[in-house]
């Protein structure tokens, strides 16, 4: 078998008894949850009464007992059918998957401004350990990392859409713009500056720590002194040498993260009202749509295990020795 | 004493900034100007404009000091109790899976999988929605998502110690497997676990802020977040209604990590 497909089984094989036990524990945590599915779409859409709500039970099969449901649900999802939301009337998946694209462009575009940048200046920090450009930044980022995303996220506001009108005040494009094409990518670019900085902030402080930490760790190497008697330029050596070998744990936590700003995002877009997958799993705890949430639960683990998957094979890529490994 | 001594400025700093805090905390009916969520005075009013209330009053006339001191309270004891129950937790669950082995080892782990494939905010929010808000039960949705790493780290400490001698001396004095681990292997396992503090506290922090900021707090307790959610209704009149509880919150955070990173380099701590 190449050795990629056997890569993939294997993450698959032990993604899946992880997946079961999400499944289980979501749906046991919501099963302790008062009141039902009927009990909200009754406080929701007016007055049933009691034989009414009981023929609705049966009907959703709330009156069997929560082995029978489990089933049920279970047997449904394999099929990929994640159930009814009562908060949106419609079917779960269909609500999830029109929401998740546009968490997925956040997260991407947040983790791009993280890493790079976070890394940039974590070089720039570690190529000279104690330096008055170090102090700085260390303290900057320790500033940064005690920063919460939604609290930046109302100062930006505060500064660049009411006090300068630089930017957009919230949502992800302008409404009814009829824009399309590349107007209409540069008209949700506009959207999406104040959402990213906010949620990438904290892990740009992050990277920015453990790049700078792990260089002056690596400057205390033997093989850094042999790099400097044999003549090699010092802005080489930091490069090639010093930074490229700091990397690999920042690309480590990249994946680590994943969970962390998938959660971040869930306030992020309430603050920004971008309709994301964040700001529905809110959304769904708001409106008590049980179903609901538990599909979010469940895709929001799916996302983090691909998103692992995918550190896992950018690390290959960075790190020879992984790769013999595999 | 000994150890302020051993601490670097930088932890000092941490340290002094706490243990204000802390103390704005316990001393809070006495020195607020009045209940936080009473209406105190005037809507709307701003800083440093009237003596009754320095820092201005809300959208509904109550005093921003006193929910300032009061919301001290709710973060710290949120923060201090999730930190600790999820470490207790976490290195309890990581002892059991490192000592047992086998079978045990690999259904604590899996378990511990799942729950830090789940985003930790996720499972807050879900648990909140299942016990209503309280104090309690933020506390327990805050652990869920966070005992994961107490766990790990645990585990990994208890699977080098498990082979060491003193275990095996008190395996021939007869002790049952369990007190061997929670009363040998623990307590020497500890060391780095402890060192997980001050992030759990800092992340407790700032999760107890983003569920009050989304409304899922407790309504008869003023916090830190919910005074943000309650400013953004009036950001372009009154961004400082928002930008103030905010900033109590950056300090705090930061002196947590200022404290941390003070004990972590302290020798006295490192095992």
């Amino acid at each position: 078998m190449p050795p990629l497909a056997s890569f993939f089984l294997r993450r698959l094989a032990s993604a899946l008894p992880v997946l079961g036990v999400v499944l289980i524990g979501g749906f046991l945590l919501l099963e302790a949850a008062s009141g039902d599915a009927v009990d909200s779409y009754v406080a929701r859409s007016g007055a049933l009464d009691a034989e009414q709500m009981a023929q609705l039970r049966t009907e959703w099969g709330l009156d069997q007992g929560p082995l029978y449901r489990f089933k049920a649900y279970a047997s449904a999802l394999v099929q990929g059918d994640l159930g009814w939301s009562t908060a949106f009337e419609r079917p779960v998946g269909t609500v999830i998957l029109e929401r998740l694209p546009v968490t997925l462009l956040l997260m991407g575009c947040a983790t791009a401004l993280a890493f790079f940048l976070g890394s940039l200046l974590g070089v720039i920090a570690g190529a000279r350990p104690g330096s008055i450009g170090d102090r700085v930044l260390s303290i900057g980022s320790l500033a940064l990392y005690a920063i919460p995303g939604f609290w930046l996220g109302l100062v930006l506001i505060v500064i660049f859409a009411v006090d300068l009108r630089w930017l957009p005040i919230g949502g992800i494009e302008t409404i009814a713009s009829g824009k399309s094409g590349l107007a209409r990518l540069g008209d949700i670019a506009v959207h999406l500056v104040l959402p990213v900085a906010s949620l990438a902030m904290v892990y740009l402080a992050l990277y920015l720590r453990l790049m700078r930490d792990r260089m002056s760790e690596i400057w205390r190497d033997p093989f850094v002194k042999a790099l400097e008697a044999r003549g090699i330029a010092r802005r080489r050596i930091v490069w090639h040498h010093v930074a490229r070998n700091a990397v690999l744990p920042v690309v480590t936590m990249l994946g680590l993260q994943a969970a962390a700003m998938l959660g971040g995002s869930v306030v992020v877009e309430s603050v920004f009202a971008i309709p994301g997958f964040g700001r529905l799993a809110a959304e769904a705890v708001a409106r008590r749509d049980t179903p609901l949430l538990l599909g979010v639960i469940l895709c929001s683990a799916i996302t983090v295990i691909i998103a692992n998957l995918l550190v896992d094979l950018a690390y290959g890529k960075l790190d020879p020795r992984v790769r013999a490994g595999r | 004493m000994i150890l302020w001594r051993q601490l670097n400025p930088e932890g000092r700093a941490g340290a002094v900034l706490l243990a204000t805090l802390a103390l704005m905390a316990l001393l809070a009916p006495l020195i607020a100007p009045g209940d936080p969520l009473a209406l105190a005075g005037e809507p709307m009013l701003r800083p440093f404009a009237s003596a009754s209330h320095p820092l201005g009053t809300d959208r509904l006339g109550r005093d921003v000091l006193s929910g300032l001191l009061y919301g001290t309270r709710t973060t710290l004891l949120v923060a201090f109790f999730s930190a600790a129950v999820s470490l207790s937790v976490g290195s309890a669950v990581g002892t059991l899976a490192g000592f047992l082995g086998g079978i045990a080892d690999t259904v604590l782990m899996r378990i511990t999988e799942a729950f830090q494939t789940v985003p930790g905010f996720l499972l807050a929010l879900a648990a909140i929605s299942v016990t209503g808000p309280s104090i309690p039960t933020m506390i327990f949705a805050i652990s869920l998502g966070t005992w994961t790493q107490a766990a790990r780290v645990t585990r990994a400490e208890v699977l080098s110690l498990r082979e060491r001698d003193f275990v095996a001396a008190a395996r021939t004095l007869g002790m049952r497997p369990l007190e061997i681990a929670f009363r040998e292997i623990l307590p020497n396992a500890f060391g780095p676990t402890a060192s997980l503090a001050a992030i759990s506290v800092a992340a407790a922090i700032l999760i107890e802020a983003a569920l009050s900021f989304l409304g899922f707090g407790d309504p008869n307790r003023v916090t830190w977040g919910s005074m943000i959610a309650e400013g953004r209704t009036v950001l372009r009149a009154a961004p400082y209604l928002s930008i103030v509880p905010g900033l109590a919150l950056v300090v705090t955070v930061l002196s947590v990590h200022l404290l941390g990173r003070g004990l972590s380099k302290t020798e006295r701590l490192q095992p």
